[in-house]
């Protein structure tokens, strides 16, 4: 590497995070720890029916049989789980109906952030439903989302009206003791969103929440819950940050899809939580299990990730392609920097016949930071005609960092047509001399590379998102991208 | 020789042909034009009887035999040469012995021994005279590797090894230079004979120039919309297809 | 002989065995060799037989290897035959210079230590640890500290016989040399035993081992090959596989590599009841080139695992991986080609690529191509497909008037063709290649002959088409 590439990197590792400020509101904090009655206290504090505490209870002793996976390519030091607060509300004055009721401390962080929700709702039409912490502080258009009979709401305030639904669909795709983070979320889960589309219906706006960690020690249990009904479509987007702080924050969320018949759901997310300081102090600890089930013939779910925070990042969104010529796709890209490690990658599970299942990843490693991919695609013997492409490359900025790729394939039916392919290399000197000689210099050409390298991923994000994510990767490689 | 009677041919549940007739006799050559994605390959493959593109209606006849009944290969030995668009590579077959393998296979069908040798190595000679390849094309394995221009070529010198009665060319001309297109022409006219059909599937009126046709016909939207002699193809590299179109 | 008592678990019986003759298993033990050995049987208590909570092990269960009961002879037995009746190899033209293990045990005609004209050393390994104790004392250290897996300190612990090849500095062989393991027995054998090959600097080696059964008494193999590659050495090393389907082999090479040293190491599995080849190349020095290939076909319920590890530690390294296999009826293949590039291996390329076909739906493949890569100037690419013979493939070559079977055969042995032609040994590869097509056409399928002595008269294999011009 040439002196020029050496300080550019160096450039672009030192970058900073840049969304870290802290909300200084009052809260509601359950003291720190975990134990029954802390459980019992969340749920009553939610005034949660019978079935759900019982729920979080069997959960709750089921975790305490369970031990931190340890698999993953990630070195981190041991979460206490003795030492978090479980729950953090921001105090409500009263109910709040509109939007200017919202604390304004609150919406100026979310201005901040650049999402302001004024700014959403005027300008994109975008439905916003803003996790602060734990609790779900505003859901905005949600009349206009009422006449279609969509659901869209905080996951407390489904508890309380669509008791039934929740009942149904809660854990019927990630079961509370499926691993021991979705058994730790569903004991101690705070709030989260809610969603149902009814039988054919084309939800015509983009849905979207933000989640934000704010309080010191505080983990972020939030539960997320999506149910297509039949022939319906759907198209949520999640983004999250965190402010800066030094110890590292506990993220444990379950994301669960259900998409029925004929159903398509469309789940972006751009996660930039905090990765902590160039030197590898603080960050969040990203455990998040997020899992959607193809249950009816002909429906779709496809995942589309941009992740470039977080210290450390365990997640591995999953299709169980359950309905016949159900179909699942995953669209990541990761970007780490300094010492963050990210383990991340798909799990498509082809059960049922002609189901198809697509899987573009592309990791982008720099400063002494780790990417891997971890991806499974099984076909089980009656998955007749299964068909999965898996395409994975990494790309690595400096020496210091690291580029795995753990694919593991099973295949137990004749029928199927797996491919897997994936390369991993730097930013090759022809291209970048090819750029140089048309004039483009080198700190734009890496930058024009590495977007153009994320950008079979980044062309599935909605129209709002993409040029967030392409902002958001221009800041995770400070200075490079243009 | 051949007779398509009202096909229809579909792909993945998505009608591709619908309607068709055509009768090709023995010692004629047609020529099948029309604008792209129009089902001429469809045609084609249906005749060489690929499994994706299903009958969904009519018949095609072929010497008096339904072809329906007959497998890919059965039809191949019956005289039924398909000249690829697209020839497939296949890593790992040498060209030497897929061809030998193909005619000793067809010749097992008709009730004839393997073919000797000798004779064997003659005709690969004559042939890749004929259409200007040397060994060390052949000496490869099948397509790999080779160009556009190369496939092609090698899609007529497989013709003239297997001696067809009925030989489809689909687009066997896309991709070649002057001299190339002649050697093709001339494959496909060393073939003609009044025992023998070709039906050239084409872009261009160049080709009908050295392959002069007997018919030309257009094809719309899955059908025949439009059928005449060789002077149709003139018109149409005038006037385009537009004029056809209703 | 020692008949091991039935009613304990293979641990505790191999761990009473141990205890009551380790002077016997020690007899020609240096003091260093003593110390590994009794460090090794520690590791295997602590860590006993791997289970599929191990990553490299999820596939492969060794229950059913392990629920039988063996023998394992402490010293070698009686041979109740002449040696020249067991070292026939009948392929046309295939010069080699041959050894033996019988049972596990080094026989040769040439006796147990040889010096060939061409300065090539070759014997037991037993005499080893006499002429060369240095280098066997290290191969005992090294894998005694290797905690990968309790299978290599147990055979750390029990090993006394195997190969022993010394290439001298800038010599090349001037023969092939076949290493040929025989398991003929009518009781069900335990055996372990330890190869050990050194190359020196600028020397040639080829080498071809076989494993091969003679009948279908249950036996199990756990195995250890260490192949040291000097500065600028050079091998062509083959593995043949064909063994009864009632046993289990459980394989590990291990490969070192010193700068400019150029591996090529090939594995055909033809046959066997549980096969596991894990094999590991370090290359120690800069600028070495490897190439590992593997073709295994198997069918009914046998079970194949290849697991590859290479580790690229220094600059300018080359890796090539390519594993081929077609699996048929219940059969289950696994693989796990694993390249770690570390972080000084600047200029590393590394390539790899395992494809399978399935036959029928009770057949499972479970492939995991892994890279794990901490340099940045490297190019490195992985691919794995599952799937059926190429259907457009297919109908072109039917639609020159080719039967769908002999299509379906021309496309699978074209599929295999590509990893035999990397034989570069005339003969052997002429030789695999008609192996190989018999075991297509199903005329290979129990093969209770071992692959290169077969006693019966082979009938001539008449193809309708004629494959060796493919
Ligand atoms: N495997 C397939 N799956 C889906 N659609 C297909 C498939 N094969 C062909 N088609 C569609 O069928 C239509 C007809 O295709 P065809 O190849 O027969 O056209 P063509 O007339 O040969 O065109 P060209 O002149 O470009 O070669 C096209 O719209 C094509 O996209
Ligand atoms: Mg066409």
């Amino acid at each position: 590497m040439d002196n020029e590439e050496n300080s550019l990197l160096d450039h672009i590792t030192q970058g900073e995070y840049k969304y870290g400020f802290v909300t200084d509101i009052e809260m509601e904090t359950a003291p720190k720890g975990l134990n029954e009655d802390i459980i019992r206290f969340i749920s009553s504090k939610k005034k949660e029916p019978e079935f759900l505490l019982e729920m979080r209870l069997t959960a709750y002793r089921e975790w305490l049989k369970m031990s931190e996976p340890r698999w993953a390519h990630l070195r981190y030091k041991p979460v206490d789980y003795q030492d978090i607060h479980y729950y953090a509300a921001p105090k409500k004055k009263q109910e709040l109906q509109r939007l200017d009721e919202v604390d304004p401390e609150l919406l100026q962080t979310f201005e901040k952030l650049g999402i302001s929700l004024e700014e959403q709702k005027r300008l994109t039409g975008v439905a916003v439903d803003a996790v602060f912490d734990s609790v779900s502080v505003k859901t905005t258009f949600s009349e206009t989302l009422e006449k279609l009979g969509i659901i869209f709401c905080s996951f407390s305030e489904a508890v309380q009206k669509h008791p039934d639904l929740v009942r149904e669909y809660m854990g019927s795709v990630v079961p509370s003791n499926d691993n021991f983070f979705a058994a730790l979320n569903t004991a101690v889960f705070s709030d989260g969103s809610f969603c149902y589309i009814p039988r054919g219906v084309r939800c015509p706006i983009e849905l979207s929440t933000y989640f934000r960690i704010n309080a010191a020690r505080t983990g972020q249990f939030e539960r997320t819950l999506i149910i297509a009904d039949e022939g319906s479509y759907v198209s949520y987007m999640e983004g999250c940050t965190a402010p800066m702080r030094d110890e590292n924050q506990l993220h444990a969320a379950v994301v669960e899809i259900i998409a029925l018949k004929d159903a398509e759901v469309k789940y972006s997310t751009v996660q930039n939580w905090y990765p902590g300081d160039k030197e590898g102090r603080g960050g969040i600890y990203n455990f998040v299990t997020k899992r959607g089930m193809c249950r009816g013939s002909h429906s779709r779910i496809s995942w589309t990730q941009v992740e470039t925070g977080s210290a450390v990042t365990w997640k591995y969104p999953s299709v169980i392609l359950l309905g016949d010529h159900s179909v699942g796709e995953f669209y990541s890209v990761a970007v780490t920097n300094h010492h963050q490690q990210a383990d991340t990658g798909t799990k498509m599970i082809h059960i049922g016949s002609h189901t198809k299942s697509t899987i573009i990843s592309k990791g982008i490693s720099a400063g002494r930071s780790n990417n891997s991919y971890r991806g499974l695609v099984k076909i089980i013997k009656r998955a007749q005609n299964a068909r999965n492409f898996s395409q994975c490359d990494s790309l690595l900025l400096g020496d210091q960092c690291g580029a795995h790729t753990f694919p593991y394939i099973n295949v137990e039916n004749k029928s199927a047509i797996v491919e897997h392919e994936a390369t991993t290399s730097k930013i090759s000197d022809d291209q970048l001399f090819y750029c140089q000689q048309r004039g483009i210099s080198t700190e734009n050409a890496i930058g024009l590379i590495v977007n153009g390298y994320a950008k079979e991923v980044l062309r599935h994000l909605p129209m709002e998102f993409a040029v967030e994510a392409q902002k958001l990767l221009s800041i995770s490689l400070e200075g490079s991208v243009g | 020789m051949l007779i398509i009677k009202d096909l229809n041919v579909s792909i993945q549940d998505k009608k591709i042909i619908s309607g068709l007739n055509l009768e090709v006799k023995a010692g004629e050559v047609h020529a099948i034009m029309g604008p792209n994605g129009t089902g001429k390959s469809t045609l084609a493959w249906a005749i060489a009887g690929n499994e994706a593109y299903t009958i969904t209606g009519g018949s095609i006849t072929y010497r008096g035999r339904d072809l329906k009944e007959l497998s890919p290969e059965e039809r191949a030995s019956e005289g039924i040469f398909l000249g690829f668009q697209y020839p497939v590579e296949i890593p790992g077959v040498s060209m030497t012995n897929f061809i030998r393998t193909a005619i000793n296979e067809q010749r097992k069908y008709r009730g004839l021994q393997p073919i000797p040798a000798p004779e064997f190595l003659a005709k690969m000679e004559e042939n890749k005279k004929l259409v200007g390849i040397d060994s060390k094309l052949t000496n490869r394995s099948v397509n790999e590797g080779f160009s556009g221009g190369e496939k092609k070529k090698n899609e007529i010198f497989q013709m003239a090894m297997l001696e067809p009665t009925l030989a489809i060319l689909d687009e066997t001309d896309s991709g070649l230079d002057i001299d190339a297109l002649k050697v093709v022409a001339n494959g496909v006219n060393k073939l003609r004979s009044k025992d023998n059909a070709i039906i050239v599937i084409t872009h261009y009126q160049r080709l009908l120039e050295y392959i002069v046709p007997d018919f030309v016909h257009v094809l719309y939207k899955g059908r025949i919309v439009k059928s005449g002699g060789k002077e149709l193809a003139l018109e149409l590299e005038e006037k385009g297809y537009e004029w056809l179109k209703n | 002989m020692e008949q091991i008592v039935k009613t304990m678990s293979l641990k505790e019986q191999l761990s009473d065995q141990f205890q009551r003759h380790r002077d016997i298993i020690g007899r020609n033990d240096t003091p260093l060799i003593a110390q590994a050995r009794e460090q090794a049987f520690h590791r295997f208590m602590e860590q006993g037989f791997p289970s599929d909570h191990l990553e490299r092990w999820r596939n492969t269960d060794l229950k059913r290897t392990l629920s039988l009961d063996y023998d394992q002879d402490i010293v070698a037995p009686a041979l109740n035959t002449e040696v020249s009746n067991l070292l026939r190899c009948n392929i046309p033209h295939f010069d080699t210079f041959l050894v033996s293990l019988y049972n596990g045990w080094y026989i040769s005609e040439n006796g147990s230590w040889i010096t060939r004209p061409d300065g090539i050393v070759i014997g037991s390994l037993a005499q080893a640890i006499k002429h060369f104790s240095t280098l066997v004392e290290e191969s005992f250290a090294r894998i005694g500290q290797a905690t990968r897996n309790g299978l290599e300190a147990l055979n750390n612990a029990f090993a006394q016989d195997g190969i022993f090849i010394y290439v001298p500095d800038h010599v090349s062989a001037d023969q092939t040399i076949q290493i040929v393991s025989m398991v003929d027995h009518d009781r069900n054998l335990l055996l372990q035993n330890r190869n050990l090959i050194i190359m020196g600097k600028n020397s040639r080696l080829k080498l071809v081992h076989c494993d091969d059964s003679l009948n279908q008494q249950p036996s199990f193999t756990n195995t250890i090959t260490e192949i040291l590659l000097g500065e600028g050495a050079v091998i062509d090393h083959y593995k043949l596989q064909n063994i009864n389907d009632n046993s289990s082999v459980i394989s590990t090479t291990l490969f070192h590599q010193e700068a400019n040293s150029q591996l090529s190491t090939h594995v055909t599995v033809l046959n066997g009841g549980l096969i596991r080849n894990d094999i590991y190349v370090d290359m120690e020095g800069e600028n070495c080139t490897s190439d590992i290939c593997g073709l295994y076909l198997v069918d009914k319920n046998q079970h194949v695992d290849n697991q590859v590890q290479v580790n690229h530690l220094k600059p300018y390294g080359t890796s090539n991986q390519l594993f081929k296999g077609i699996i048929d009826d219940h059969a289950r293949a696994v693989f796990n080609g694993h390249v770690h590039v570390h972080r000084n291996a600047q200029k590393t390329n590394a390539y790899q690529s395992n494809k399978n076909i399935l036959l029928t739906d009770k057949a499972t493949v479970n492939t995991k191509p892994f890279l794990e890569i901490y340099a940045d100037d490297v190019k490195c690419s992985h691919g794995a497909t599952v799937g059926q013979l190429d259907q457009e493939a297919l109908f072109y070559i039917r639609s020159r008037g080719i039967s769908y079977d002999n299509a379906r055969l021309l496309l699978m042995y074209a599929f295999a063709a590509e990893v035999i032609n990397k034989i570069t040994i005339e003969p052997l590869r002429l030789r695999m290649d008609d192996l190989v097509k018999k075991r297509l056409r199903g005329e290979l399928s129990i093969c209770d002959q071992c692959v290169l002595h077969c006693r019966t008269k082979e009938n001539t294999v008449s193809f309708d088409i004629d494959m060796s011009k493919i």
